[in-house]
């Protein structure tokens, strides 16, 4: 069943939503895969001492 | 948190409440006290000598000769650098300038009043393209046209400026967004609007055919006139709203060529400084990124108040101009900024966006937990005093700036990580 669901995905065409980096949108853009790029970064830059200053700041 | 909330509420209030008017035009010493002999305002946070760029180096001693403190080029840059000259940043005055943003005694300033608050704020007048002061240009053909703009424009708008008890700005503004500027690249229809309410005025007020002429001339044949004007606007816009106990809301930001700063309501007057970036954008013929100085100017005060790069969805054009891709990707930049932003200002809108307001009130929480910096639209000087414009484009404020702000406003607040 799950084998077959993963032949389907494959098989189907492919429709990307890329959160992050987005050189990896773009690579699939340029290959002519359909992609919508997500712009995230993790809260704070990724720093966990900023971003709990921010949670206790109200952001 | 509560407080914050409250407090950011208050400055929201105080930007959608003023209500700027070009009142006049006088002389920077008459206006500004502490502004006499020997004292230079520039661009941005504080700087010393050393440290400063090409640029600002070049207007300086322009700047010193235009004022008679020195003979010549050389010997006012002997002057500066052994420190017989006091510099102090515009905003430390109540000022803003573009670019290197000098400001002497007797260079004449637009004065605009938020007649909601009563303060004032002063910038001095555009000099047009080409070889000018705000980009290091010094030589004598700068300095004829400072004492032209001295002698006779000056004199000539303030005049005319206050036989009509000043010009309201804010409706203005509006009519320019709906006609596709966004206030620090593209000022066209602003300068234009500005022209056509003035031009009668000055007709009745002038004494002097040829000199109207010159004057009308001055103002009709340079596009980003208006820029100044709304400098100075978005200076008196955002004064009230500093130093309101804990709100995370920017009120300043500009920078010199070397070092960018942001100011927070709730932290006061201090400065959060970074190196500046480079601006990423298009070069005119026969320029490139070699050529460029980083970032400079007290002008980003108008994406301070939700225009410039805030308000790129109004100005398909100018997305082209400075390189911000395609005119339908200019919506982007300002639905961004909407993200980092706590309100949108109702009486300055956006057609292309079916009249959303321009996002308005950078809250430093907001672009540090996001990671999205505010967009800045930016002319780019040569680095080489004297030279001048060599393009336009895109600068991002230094994400350091506001991280320093936030963990300062924590510290005030006392809340701890």
């Amino acid at each position: 069943m799950e084998q077959n669901s993963i032949r389907d995905l494959l098989d189907a065409e492919i429709k990307v939503v890329n959160v992050g980096l987005e050189g990896f949108a773009a690579e699939l853009s340029a290959a002519g895969v359909p992609v919508i790029h997500v712009e995230w970064s993790p809260p704070a830059g990724g720093d966990p001492e900023l971003a709990d200053l921010l949670s206790k700041l109200g952001a | 948190m509560q407080l914050i909330e409250d407090a950011n509420r208050e400055a929201l209030r105080r930007i959608l409440e003023g209500d700027p008017v070009l009142i006049d035009v006088v002389p920077a010493g008459q206006a500004i006290p502490g502004l006499g002999e020997r004292v230079l305002l520039h661009s941005g946070p504080p700087i010393e000598w050393n440290r400063m760029c090409g640029p600002m180096r070049g207007a300086i001693a322009g700047a010193i000769v235009f004022e008679g403190w020195a003979a010549d080029l050389d010997e006012a840059t002997a002057l500066a650098a052994r420190g017989d000259i006091a510099f102090h940043p515009n905003h430390h005055f109540d000022a803003v300038g573009p670019m290197t943003g000098m400001t002497t005694r007797s260079m004449p300033v637009l004065v605009v009043e938020n007649r909601r608050f009563g303060n004032r704020a002063y910038s001095t007048i555009n000099e047009g393209l080409g070889k000018v002061m705000r980009f290091g240009g010094n030589d004598a053909s700068v300095l004829k046209r400072l004492a032209w703009l001295r002698d006779v424009f000056g004199p000539a708008l303030g005049e005319a400026i206050r036989s009509v008890g000043g010009i309201a700005l804010k409706s203005l503004i509006a009519r320019g967004l709906a006609m596709g500027d966004e206030m620090h690249q593209r000022n066209v229809a602003c300068t234009s609007l500005f022209l056509r309410e003035i031009a009668p005025v000055l007709a009745r007020t002038s004494r002097d055919p040829q000199r109207l002429a010159e004057v009308l001339s001055f103002l009709g044949s340079n596009d980003q006139f208006f820029l100044n004007i709304a400098m100075a606007m978005g200076k008196a816009i955002m004064d009230p709203v500093r130093g309101i106990a804990g709100s995370s809301i920017v009120t300043a930001m500009c920078r010199n060529g070397t070092d960018f700063g942001i100011r927070v309501s709730g932290t006061g007057d201090t400065w959060f400084v970074a190196p500046v970036e480079m601006p990423q954008g298009l070069y005119f013929p026969g320029f490139s990124a070699a050529d460029a100085n980083p970032d400079m100017g007290d002008s980003a005060i108008v994406e301070t108040i939700g225009l410039g790069g805030f308000a790129m969805a109004a100005s398909p054009a100018v997305a082209g101009f400075v390189g911000a891709g395609s005119a339908s990707s200019a919506a982007l930049y300002t639905k961004a900024m909407g993200e980092i932003t706590i309100g949108e200002n109702p009486e300055w809108t956006i057609p292309a966006l079916d009249f959303a307001g321009v996002p308005t009130g950078i809250d430093v929480r907001l672009v540090v937990d996001s990671g999205i910096m505010p967009v800045i639209n930016t002319g780019i000087a040569h680095k080489e005093p004297g030279i001048g414009q060599v393009g336009a484009g895109v600068v991002r404020a230094p994400r350091a700036c506001f991280e320093q702000a936030v963990r300062a406003l924590a510290e005030k607040l006392r809340v701890v990580a």
